[in-house]
């Protein structure tokens, strides 16, 4: 195929339509984040999210949250189909307010843990996951 | 044309960066429920050694998350099939009113079993893998029909079978009456085959701890098969392994349970003589 | 009732009273996400499970809600407090209605 400037130019826009799709998931996340927090401000720190760097399989990610004195803590992956992942409530007898599970992740994505603390207020922490596609065996 | 463009694109970077940093065998060790020890790596078996002066087991080129799966019975979800299969094992199944425990006793009785798998069948006159003794006891001695080669079934009772030898390590005959089989094995393991004309040393002997896309390649050993792999969330057969890695060099593929592949698996498990028994081990 | 489900519950036999032990849950699970599609490119209807509850001799340990991005064989670990002797009750609450549950005891000494 020769590549014309006009090739360049048409690839380039479908490039910004393809990444823009992530953005309409993003969207899908930020109301759900709206919704679970009222709109109220999401602190930088109270809480930990804990992930690898670049996820082994996408099909099962080892996360694990951590946010001292919570009395909620959501888990949205922003860039999977459908954000929600999981929300943790912790009883009375949780002994700590921390949870570790195994996730899917669509691709490589941002994945977002809000606290919900005992007094009200909210934390908010983000990790970027790298999901690769395998090479042979993958 | 654009998404192939975009992903490759994403992938350059990591490609490059992933590439020096991942390309050694990880430094660890693997002691599982804090009690089996496993022997990872070892030095080659002697038919081995102008080829390859150290072993290692598929644990060291997988991620720190990954390796601390197989670490500890409950965190490996391959372990809930082994659950299952002991269930089966004292189920009575078949027309002679036998179960696996009414001659088998205990599954932990077959401590050691794994370690010598492929072996040579005197009654038979051929070379048995796991599941061929497996069905040859269900057909013969129980009165049952045989396990789908590469079933949930079957590989839930392989895995079973291989978690009592765990620690113990692989050491499959390769003189004697397998001896033909073995070479047979070694041949195809050497052979280039399939529109990339490649052949399994290609990947698993010369390019073992290099990144092949976005893969980290192994030597693939078979010590720790059956395998949970996070990909497909459940346990994986050697021969269903042997059939993707040949279909993906884009060649018309051996069955499982073929004469072909059950001489590969003769000839790839001696590649790991002296590496422990890890199956059911926890993978990619 | 979902096929092959099977719950594990890691919980240790004894504690100390007030002590945080580590308790980890397994369910074998397909977990079955709603956005795989048949060979003949039908969508597979989601059916997973959908709430995992953890209780101790009545009391709330852990609720958690479950989405479809929660891989197959749902895994939790967390930490409880064991104020005494007595009982945890782990439930799982499947999409098709079906309940699975577990229990295990615990002795403070």
């Amino acid at each position: 195929m020769e590549l014309t400037r006009r090739k360049v130019m048409i690839m380039g826009t479908g490039a910004m339509v393809a990444f823009g799709l992530p953005m309409a998931a993003n969207a899908a996340g930020e109301d759900l984040i709206e919704a679970f927090t009222g709109g109220a401000e999401m602190a930088e720190s109270g809480v930990t999210l804990t992930a690898p760097e670049i996820a082994e399989n996408g099909n099962t990610v080892p996360i694990e949250v951590d946010a001292d004195g919570a009395s909620e803590i959501m888990v949205l992956a922003l860039g999977n189909p459908t954000p929600p992942v999981a929300t943790f409530k912790f009883g009375p007898l949780a002994a700590s307010h921390t949870a570790s599970t195994r996730i899917r992740l669509a691709g490589t994505q941002d994945v977002v843990a809000i606290a919900k603390m005992k007094d009200g207020s909210f934390a908010k922490a983000t990790k970027t996951v790298k999901v690769t596609i395998g090479g042979c065996g993958g | 044309m654009i998404r192939k463009m975009i992903t490759v694109g994403a992938l350059g970077p990591l490609l490059f960066t992933a590439g020096a940093a991942l390309a050694e065998a990880v430094e660890d060790t693997l002691v599982v429920n804090e009690d089996i020890e496993m022997t990872t790596r070892t030095d080659a078996p002697e038919h081995l050694s102008d080829a390859l002066d150290e072993i290692m087991s598929g644990w060291h080129f997988r991620g720190t998350e990954t390796r601390a799966m197989q670490a500890d019975d409950f965190d490996n979800p391959g372990m809930i099939f082994v659950e299952q299969a002991r269930d089966d094992w004292s189920e009575v199944v078949g027309t002679e009113g036998n179960s696996c425990a009414s001659c088998h006793d205990e599954p932990e009785s077959l401590a050691g079993v794994r370690a010598v798998y492929p072996k040579w069948n005197e009654a038979a006159g051929e070379v048995r893998t796991l599941e061929m003794q497996v069905n040859d006891c269900r057909e013969n001695r129980m009165g049952a029909e045989p396990l789908k080669y590469t079933g949930g079934t079957m590989q839930a009772m392989i895995a079973l079978i291989s978690s009592v030898s765990r620690g113990m390590p692989v050491n499959v005959a390769i003189d004697g009456p397998a001896e033909s089989t073995w070479e047979d094995g070694k041949e195809l393991y050497y052979t280039r085959t399939g529109q990339l004309e490649l052949s399994c040393a290609n990947c698993h002997e010369d390019n073992y701890g290099r990144m092949i896309r976005a893969d980290h390649l192994s030597q693939g050993q078979i010590n720790g098969f059956p395998v949970y792999r996070l990909k497909n969330t459940k346990l994986n057969a050697v021969h269903a392994r042997f059939k993707g890695c040949v279909r993906d060099t884009r060649a018309e593929t051996y069955k499982p349970g073929s004469p072909e592949f059950v001489a590969l698996e003769l000839y790839v498990a001696s590649r790991g003589n002296g590496l422990s028994v890890e199956g059911p081990s926890v993978r990619n | 009732m979902a096929k092959g489900v099977r719950p594990r519950v890691k919980v240790p036999k004894t504690a100390s009273a007030g002590e945080a032990i580590t308790i980890k849950t397994l369910i074998s699970h397909k977990m079955e996400s709603g956005q795989r599609k048949d060979s003949d490119g039908n969508k597979i209807p989601r059916s997973i499970i959908n709430r995992f509850t953890c209780d101790f001799n009545g009391e709330n340990v852990i609720d958690v809600t479950l989405e479809p991005a929660i891989s197959t064989n749902p895994f939790f670990e967390f930490e409880a407090t064991v104020p005494e002797t007595g009982e945890f009750q782990f439930t799982w609450y499947d999409d098709d209605g079906s309940v699975y549950e577990t229990s295990k005891k615990i002795s403070v000494e």
